[in-house]
């Protein structure tokens, strides 16, 4: 299986030991994969801020660089989320469809790709509050939402409960989104950082020394928020987690 | 109407700045949220209900000319007027002329969102007829001269002292006490000399079933069956998209909406109007206001689905903490967001983009309103017919060009690098730049992972081959 990792623009720009820790862990579950380096973003901010056809040449050079792979990961449910159910502005031909359909989110790929479950070199003792991003819980539905009422389930956390010395906080709104919202964060800013602080607050109130999520978006979002009102917590990718990061 | 466009993130954030209304709010609605999901938890066939729910609306908008006819047939047999009304302002002529051919000039009313979409307050009132609003949270926002806040909990924005303020100038009540009591008291005692006068009573409604020619009202106060009782002249203003088929079809909408909405199993009075009582009149009017229009819309006329249960605006976690007021319209939260631009989409352009996409509001929608996604699509709508920004599309633009070449896109990104690095504070995060306002911005880092990637995997998979091949 040759796959093509797809590293977005701001965890390549503010947060690389995320996309390092993904590369690594897929290389310990016995993956070759490969980051092709013309890679930049799969236009998302556009088509979500209305402006679809400005996707278009972004979406052409994303096909460029992945559809030479059987499957593309990355780290970032938003993104995934976005090329699987909205990349749609470029024409949709086979090699289209070929990446629209066979792009993981790390989480999803590592729990019903790989199938694996044990992760033996990994060892966080720290409670941990998990944020499910909306992409990844009402998008690609990798955890049970509170809204329908179904049977629990969480595939982050089925991977998360395989290591050592990990305990979980369990907030009051687990499901509510955090506000990030991509330029939402910025047209609608006062909103976007109070959902945030509500966020950071409720997770610590919890008992959570860190935010575990496998978003880094809105991590990054959650933590300038935490950062600008002192709420003491810290954050950390799950694949960090997941490939042994001890703190 | 003003056609500019509404400043919801302006007025959010106003909203927000006020930390006793703002937290109410939030917890007041979530609380909604959280009684509705245990409804759901102790009903085993609640998605069931939901699909069938949804597919009845689906066939009933359909088919609505055919049941529109069949309704308007039954009811005029049991004896009830039947009127049709193109727009909002027809329906205030048809209400104006029924009041003048009975000599009235009073009006108790129950609340109806879709007498405030057709401005009928603002049109019957400067004629001399007198409208007043009987459910409590819809007086108060008559007496404050405001919108509806929410489909079901019209004042909910407010708390108790505000509505002591209010009551204490039109009611003579004493501005300090907020005893929500003495406050409801207050409003019974002045409401209930106009019930007893009013010579026309007003209702909106809930559904239409065509079957049996009749409609029905879920109220919890009560004030609905007063308004409509009262007085001999009742007259019932409703959406032609409330209609279901058959009466059996009922059930399934009464289970769904007031769990939904407040999460108690059923409303306080579930009231079937037939016919007229003895000597008096009844009459219906059906309103399309651009309902017709929709339902020709391909992405968005499942809207019309709607039945008005506001469990999308108790979840919204943007609506929690924006305020109802902020939308600028009869309509707010999630489900406003997807409609009002079909009524104007200058003006309410900027609702669409309310929202972080989070998707809350199509899971607990009980008619199965792909509630999010028309945001989506409404976004691009709006974008292609320029009705966004322009500064916001020409970033979009050059974003688009910079994301397209990635030899520029890697400049720009040492850019951000080192701007980090080496931007003084201030400016980074004065008052333009919306991120740094309440909040921090990323830490600067040492390298990219690209050029991590460069350093330990391309360069080192460069040695090990050239290794193996020597």
């Amino acid at each position: 299986m040759k796959i093509g990792l797809f590293i977005p623009c701001y965890i390549d720009a503010f947060y690389p030991q995320t996309g390092i820790a993904t590369l690594e862990l897929l290389e310990k579950l016995g993956q070759e994969a490969e980051y092709p380096m013309d890679q930049t973003c799969c236009g998302q901010p556009m088509a979500n801020s209305g402006c679809n056809r400005d996707a278009k040449e972004t979406e052409a050079l994303f096909i460029r660089n992945f559809s030479k792979y059987d499957v593309i990961v990355s780290p970032s449910g938003s993104c995934v989320h976005h090329i699987r159910d909205n990349f749609d502005a470029i024409e949709q031909t086979d090699e289209v469809r070929h990446v629209r359909k066979n792009t993981y989110e790390l989480v999803e790929f590592i729990h019903d790709v790989l199938k694996v479950r044990e992760f033996p070199w990994a060892e966080f003792p720290h409670k941990v509050g998990l944020h499910n991003s909306c992409a990844t819980l009402r998008s690609l539905r990798t955890a049970s939402m509170s809204e329908l009422g179904e049977p629990f389930f969480s595939k982050p956390k089925t991977l998360l409960s395989a290591v050592k010395g990990i305990s979980f906080a369990a907030p009051r709104r687990p499901d509510e989104c955090c506000g990030f919202g991509g330029t939402y964060s910025v047209t609608e800013e006062a909103v976007s950082a109070r959902m945030g602080l509500d966020k950071v607050t409720d997770h610590h109130d919890a008992g959570a020394e860190y935010i575990v999520s496998a978003d880094t978006s809105c991590m990054m979002h959650q933590q300038g928020c935490a950062e600008r009102n002192g709420v003491p917590i810290r954050f950390i990718h799950i694949a960090e987690i997941l490939n042994g990061a001890r703190a | 109407m003003s056609n500019r466009p509404v400043p919801h993130a302006r007025l959010a954030a106003e909203f927000l700045k006020d930390e006793p209304h703002r937290h109410f709010h939030d917890e007041r609605l979530w609380d909604m949220r959280q009684k509705r999901d245990e409804q759901m938890h102790i009903m085993p066939e609640w998605q069931e209900l939901r699909e069938q729910a949804s597919r009845l609306k689906e066939h009933t908008l359909a088919h609505l000319p055919q049941y529109l006819e069949q309704f308007e047939e039954n009811a005029r047999c049991n004896g009830i007027h039947v009127h049709w009304a193109r727009d909002g302002a027809e329906h205030n002529r048809i209400v104006e002329k029924i009041l003048k051919d009975h000599g009235h000039s009073s009006i108790i009313k129950s609340k109806s969102m879709i007498t405030d979409e057709c401005e009928m307050r603002e049109y019957l009132e400067p004629k001399g007829v007198s409208v007043t609003e009987t459910d409590l949270g819809e007086r108060i926002q008559q007496l404050d001269n405001e919108l509806p806040s929410h489909v079901v909990v019209p004042a909910v924005q407010k708390l108790t002292t505000d509505v002591a303020k209010t009551f204490a100038r039109y009611y003579n009540t004493d501005p300090n006490i907020d005893d929500p009591h003495a406050l409801a008291e207050a409003q019974r005692n002045a409401a209930r000399p106009v019930l007893l006068s009013g010579d026309t009573g007003m209702t909106g409604g809930n559904f239409l079933v065509a079957e049996t020619g009749s409609f029905v009202v879920c109220t919890n106060e009560g004030n609905a069956d007063l308004s409509a009782n009262l007085p001999n002249l009742h007259i019932a203003t409703l959406g032609i998209e409330r209609l279901v088929p058959r009466m059996a079809d009922l059930g399934v909408f009464i289970r769904l909406l007031s769990r939904s909405a407040l999460g108690s199993p059923i409303t306080q009075y579930t009231t079937h109007f037939r016919r007229p009582k003895k000597g008096g009149e009844m009459h219906v009017i059906l309103v399309d206001n651009g309902r017709s229009e929709r339902l020709g819309m391909d992405d968005f006329w499942t809207s019309l689905k709607c039945i008005r249960c506001g469990a999308c605006m108790n979840t919204c976690p943007v609506y929690r903490r924006s305020g109802g007021q902020s939308y600028g319209s009869v309509y707010s939260g999630p489900i406003g967001a997807i409609i009002d631009p079909t009524f104007n989409a200058r003006k309410f352009s900027t609702l669409p983009f309310a929202s972080t996409m989070n998707g809350s509001c199509t899971n607990v929608c009980p008619v199965k309103i792909d509630i999010h996604e028309q945001l989506y699509k409404w976004r691009r709508v709006l974008a292609e017919r320029h009705e966004i920004p322009f500064v916001k599309r020409e970033i979009m633009k050059m974003a688009g060009r910079l994301l397209a070449q990635p030899t520029m896109y890697r400049l720009a990104i040492s850019g951000t690098e080192v701007a980090l690095k080496t931007m003084p504070r201030f400016v980074l995060y004065n008052y333009l730049n919306p991120w740094g306002k309440h909040r921090e911005l990323p830490h600067p880092v040492k390298e990219t992972f690209h050029s991590w990637y460069k350093k330990n995997r391309l360069n080192r998979t460069k040695t090990q081959r050239e290794e193996t091949q020597a």
